[in-house]
């Protein structure tokens, strides 16, 4: 199974309720990037981890994560 | 390529003005989730509040109306009277609700009137920026309580769920909060079946959403979530406060 | 046709079902009771909707939300009860929602009295709510204009899409006369495509709204708000007059007074003095042009006006319509009491031997 998380970037908040319900761990605020609103915002460090259980994206108050699996 | 999760065809695509880590954002799309997958989109009806979610008529994809401060259930009461097989929710936060609004909640849920009340309790006035709600904790700062609301000054913080339980009216109340996925997935169920306990014309549903604020509460979102769960959780406890079966004729 | 007799609430009450009322939301209140009552038994046996509401402010705002899913719905109330309404009517005005509103008016201020009054006036013509916006108002003077202008406020107010009011005094509410159900003209009414009915297929939602935080887009709705009441202004103005074409003492007034006046007109004339009555009918939107033009006649010297109200809220619109043209007095009592025949007629005799 290979998962892919795409991140609306441009609409995050920067706020941490995805990685803090990672279940693997993998996801974080990656602080070289500033969006457009000047948030840093979130992205999973290891996708081949990733097992799509879509705790990220359920929780994402902007609803900007889209979950797929092969 | 199997899509897991998107972004749920209940919501427009405005971009959301909610603060950072907002339960508000969380909440819409668990009804707007709720909604899509039980069909009834295309005819539901929405009443927003006064409140950070007065801009919630933007972000529902169904037909809305903005409503006064306090008055979403009597409007809800006018729509739901006159188009009585549509699902019609009000969305409402503690200042709305349970201060100017506590005449039309109660009268709603006596009447059973028959739509779905989702109530935000994050213990604060949120967009008039951070003054004392009637859910403020003993002891929680605000701007209009800036030493910590006392028992002698403000009286005791009020449980709506359980008040809105001793009416006959009410028929479903339960109490949700969305700080994790488990607890989220709960708040959604909650959500599920106050729609089919309307759709099955029995009644009053209502769900407590005990929700963060992170700007107002001046902490981040995850100390906020941790807040919630030390703080509000053992005041306003989490499960259903009332359900009643399915009326017998 | 055949007279009925009907009990002024009561008669109201039914010209609101004849005119397809769907919806009645209301509260107990003095002199307007009945209202409810009779809808409360008669709207459910036509399959429409009734709520006895938990106050008056709950009543408005249940009218909001039927009207705002396109449904034809009413209040009513009695002077204290209109100004809990206050906030729904400026929120149904900015969301340019049709409805329509009974004010069976009583003395005040405040709780006042259980009698007719007229003190309201200026609540109901001058906002009461908030903001730049205008109720389409009608003053019945008996209750078979009282029964017309409520079935025709069904369609002003679908028409216009904004609040229409009935202000009629307690006495009207409660009189009994006999009147004729006739067959009021229907208006060639758009459909209510804006309303918030559940998408059903339509490709947008539609909001029901009065919020608009962007300082243009404000004021732009405002302009778009400011045609429509011009647009009003222009066709529905009413008013009627009665000895006015060579009186020289005109009497202003409207409700009961103005039929009390009626019987004035009488008296004085037989007495050889020329009186006549300008009655408005809308009191928003006033006839000021048709005031101002009889007022600027060389033959009227002097303008009485009568109202129950302790100082007068119409004579700010005759005195802005007169415009100094001519002097203006003032008969008035409030608590229910009601101007008496032999008092207009004293009042008129005297402001003619002033302005003389």
């Amino acid at each position: 199974m290979t998962a892919k998380v795409t991140f609306n970037s441009d609409r995050c908040k920067g706020c941490e309720l995805c990685v803090s319900v990672c279940p693997k761990h993998i996801v974080a605020i990656d602080s070289t990037v500033i969006n457009r609103k000047g948030y840093h915002p979130a992205t999973v460090t290891d996708i081949s981890q990733c097992i799509a259980c879509a705790s990220c994206a359920k929780i994402c108050p902007d609803s900007i994560i889209t979950v797929e699996k092969f | 390529m199997a899509i897991v999760y998107q972004k749920s065809k209940g919501l427009t695509d405005a971009e959301l003005h909610y603060c950072p880590g907002c339960n508000h954002g969380i909440v819409h799309k668990l009804i707007a989730e709720v909604l899509e997958e039980m069909g009834l989109l295309d005819e539901t009806i929405g009443v927003c509040p006064v409140g950070c979610s007065v801009f919630a008529y933007k972000y529902f994809n169904c037909d809305m109306q903005e409503a006064a401060h306090g008055r979403a259930p009597a409007v809800a009461t006018g729509i739901k009277r006159t188009h009585p097989t549509q699902p019609v929710f009000t969305y409402q936060g503690d200042g709305d609700l349970a201060s100017i609004g506590a005449a039309e909640i109660v009268h709603a849920a006596m009447r059973g009137e028959k739509f779905t009340t989702i109530f935000i309790n994050n213990a604060i006035y949120g967009m008039t920026g951070g003054q004392m709600a009637p859910t403020t904790l003993i002891g929680q700062k605000a701007t209009t309580c800036q030493l910590g609301r006392t028992k002698e000054q403000a009286g005791m913080p009020m449980r709506v769920a359980e008040l809105l339980s001793t009416l006959d009216g009410c028929v479903y109340a339960e109490r949700v909060c969305v700080t994790d996925i488990p607890h989220l997935n709960k708040a959604k169920k909650a959500i599920r079946k106050a729609f089919e306990k309307q759709m099955a014309g029995e009644g009053f549903t209502f769900v407590e959403v005990l929700s963060t604020c992170p700007t107002n509460w001046g902490m981040s979102p995850l100390k906020a979530k941790q807040w919630l769960m030390d703080n509000m959780v053992p005041y306003y406890p989490l499960g259903v406060i009332k359900e009643t079966s399915a009326e017998v004729k | 046709m055949e007279k009925e007799l009907w009990k002024g609430n009561e008669a109201i009450a039914e010209a609101a079902i004849r005119a397809g009322c769907d919806c009645f939301f209301g509260y107990p209140i003095t002199p307007q009771s009945e209202v409810p009552e009779y809808l409360s038994l008669h709207l459910p046996q036509h399959g429409k909707v009734f709520v006895q509401a938990e106050s008056e402010v709950a009543a408005i705002n249940m009218v909001y939300g039927a009207a705002g899913s396109g449904m034809r719905a009413m209040t009513s109330s009695s002077s204290p009860g209109i100004s809990l309404k206050q906030e729904g009517i400026t929120y149904i005005a900015a969301a340019e929602l049709p409805c329509v509103i009974v004010n069976c008016m009583r003395g005040g201020p405040g709780l006042g009295t259980i009698q007719p009054g007229q003190g309201d006036y200026f609540q109901a013509t001058r906002g009461g709510g908030n903001g730049d916006y205008r109720t389409v108002v009608l003053a019945p003077s008996n209750i078979q204009e009282a029964v017309d202008f409520v079935q025709e406020a069904f369609d002003i107010a679908d028409c216009y899409r904004n609040p229409t009011m009935i202000v009629c005094d307690g006495l009207i509410g409660q009189m009994m006369e006999p009147i004729e159900w006739r067959e009021i003209p229907k208006r060639d009414l758009p459909p209510k495509d804006w309303a918030a009915t559940g998408k059903h297929g339509r490709d947008h939602t539609n909001v029901i709204n009065s919020l608009y935080m962007d300082p243009e887009e404000c004021d732009d709705h405002n302009a778009d708000l400011e045609a429509k009441y011009k647009l009003i202004a222009e066709k529905e103005v009413r008013w009627d007059t009665k000895d006015c074409e060579d009186a020289e003492l005109v009497i202003t007034a409207y409700g009961t007074p103005a039929r009390i006046a009626l019987s004035a007109l009488e008296t004085l004339r037989a007495e050889g003095i020329k009186a006549g009555l300008f009655r408005p009918i809308t009191l928003w939107p006033y006839p000021e042009k048709a005031l101002h033009d009889l007022a600027g006649q060389d033959h009227v010297k002097a303008i009485l006006d009568v109202e129950m109200s302790a100082g007068g809220q119409m004579i700010d619109d005759v005195r802005l319509a007169v415009e100094g043209q001519k002097p203006i007095s003032y008969l008035g009592h409030a608590g229910g009491v009601m101007p008496t025949i032999e008092e207009i007629v004293e009042s008129a005799k005297k402001a003619l031997k002033e302005a003389k």
